[in-house]
């Protein structure tokens, strides 16, 4: 049996194990509402921007001048997979899942014979990655100092990339990262940036015809590469969102933890506490009677 | 009173101004275009300049670079990496965006020896900064 000294201190350290994980669950809270607000604020440029991307990309991506972030390379040999993780842990499964789904991507691309790079954008999936995959490693990109994301960041990410495949480094370039669903959910996803597959939207495109000023191939290849730093960006706030997200319900997780951890250790330290006021007033009984 | 036209104008970060506008002068690549209600449908692409709009809430402009206005039957809008209202430059934002623009020159210098098609987008992207900076004002060191 434990001693009563040692229980009450497992007790005050637990406390304050509980004390921390409070103050993170709050912190992230606060973080995640601002995340998701810079996600909600970049919205309507990312919608807006795909939408006329992907009228262009309908009534240009068809013919041979397309340009090659559109078409492609014409190839699908050598990948470029960028995986966008946190750039620090203690929040719960968000690093660990993002690598797992790279890592499997990763090892399919290999199995069927394709050469596979990794980027990696943030420190923890860097590690994850480096372990496993190190021989497919080319880079990384740094932003543990970047105290708020923002667009110069993402273009940033996307002229690393652009100059690679304007290098011929690769052929298709696949992005990763966590989808914001809610505090709880947050889906890693797996999303192709080169070459680009856009959506036209059939009925907003079928519906105005627009003078193109230039052409629509200038504007298209004017517009694909920005495109590719959009969607870096609307990712990179996603990841931020569920970042914290992820954090805030791993901290929550540990708050009640660490109570009822409190709970059982303040019932264990009642319990012997009387076994040993108990056991006192046997011996003074005891001792008394045999006098 | 002329008729207005819903004009919005994004930057990826947030949302920077929706109001009624009467008319917007926008800074296209081919050249400056005044936009009013009713105006063609156009998609057109940004050069590095000034945006003015004029309007029932009063005139203001805007220092705009990179990105597209389409205007539509529903409105004008203005897609630019980068938006700030004229007021808010500063010679710093200017600084920033001329050596931005000088080492894109540079380095399309380096990349594209024997493709002047680059070189010269670059460079007219260094100039069209500059131009933008006499005209508010600011000087581009």
């Amino acid at each position: 049996m434990p001693n009563l000294k040692d229980l009450k201190n497992r007790i005050a350290s637990v406390k304050n194990t509980r004390k921390i994980t409070k103050a993170m669950q709050m912190v992230a809270a606060a973080k995640l509402r601002r995340a998701q607000e810079a996600a909600e604020q970049s919205r309507p440029y990312t919608a807006r921007f795909n939408a006329v991307l992907g009228g262009l990309a309908a009534s240009v991506g068809g013919s041979d001048s397309a340009p090659k972030l559109l078409s492609g390379t014409g190839s699908d040999q050598v990948h470029l997979l960028v995986v966008m993780t946190a750039e620090r842990g203690l929040c719960g499964g968000f690093n660990g899942n993002i690598s797992k789904l790279a890592r499997a991507k990763a090892q399919e691309l290999v199995a069927q014979g394709k050469t596979v790079k990794i980027l990696t954008v943030g420190k923890k999936g860097r590690d994850a990655i480096r372990r496993d995959l190190g021989d497919l490693f080319v880079g990384h990109v740094d932003l543990s100092d970047v105290k708020r994301l923002g667009y110069d960041n993402a273009q940033g990410i996307a002229q690393d990339i652009l100059s690679r495949f304007d290098a011929g480094e690769f052929d298709v370039a696949t992005i990763f990262y966590a989808k914001f669903v809610n505090v709880v959910t947050q889906i890693p996803t797996a999303q192709q940036v080169i070459p680009a597959a856009y959506e036209a939207d059939e009925e907003a495109g079928a519906a105005t015809l627009y003078d193109y000023e230039p052409s629509e191939e200038a504007i298209l290849a004017d517009l694909l590469p920005r495109g590719v730093a959009t969607q870096i960006f609307s990712a990179l706030l996603e990841n931020a969102a569920s970042e914290q997200g992820a954090r805030m319900s791993a901290m929550d997780n540990a708050t009640r933890n660490a109570g009822e951890m409190i709970d059982k250790l303040t019932i264990q330290y009642n319990r012997s506490r009387q076994a040993v006021i108990t056991n006192e007033l046997i011996e003074i009984i005891s001792g008394a009677e045999a006098l | 009173m002329a008729d207005t036209v819903q004009f919005d104008l994004v930057s990826p970060e947030r949302s920077v101004a929706s109001l009624e506008v009467t008319q917007v002068q926008i800074p296209g690549a081919d050249g400056d275009m005044t936009a009013m209600a009713n105006h063609a449908p156009t998609i057109t692409t940004l050069r590095p300049g000034l945006l003015s709009i004029d309007g029932p809430a009063g005139a203001a402009s805007f220092v705009v670079t990179g990105g597209f206005a389409q205007i539509g039957a529903d409105g004008i809008t203005v897609l630019a990496e980068r938006a700030i209202p004229r007021e808010e430059v500063t010679q710093a934002h200017m600084d920033e965006m001329v050596t931005a623009a000088r080492q894109a020159h540079a380095q399309a210098k380096e990349v594209f020896v024997n493709e002047p098609g680059p070189v010269d987008d670059a460079a007219k992207l260094l100039a069209d900064m500059v131009a933008m900076g006499d005209h508010i004002g600011l000087s581009a060191n």
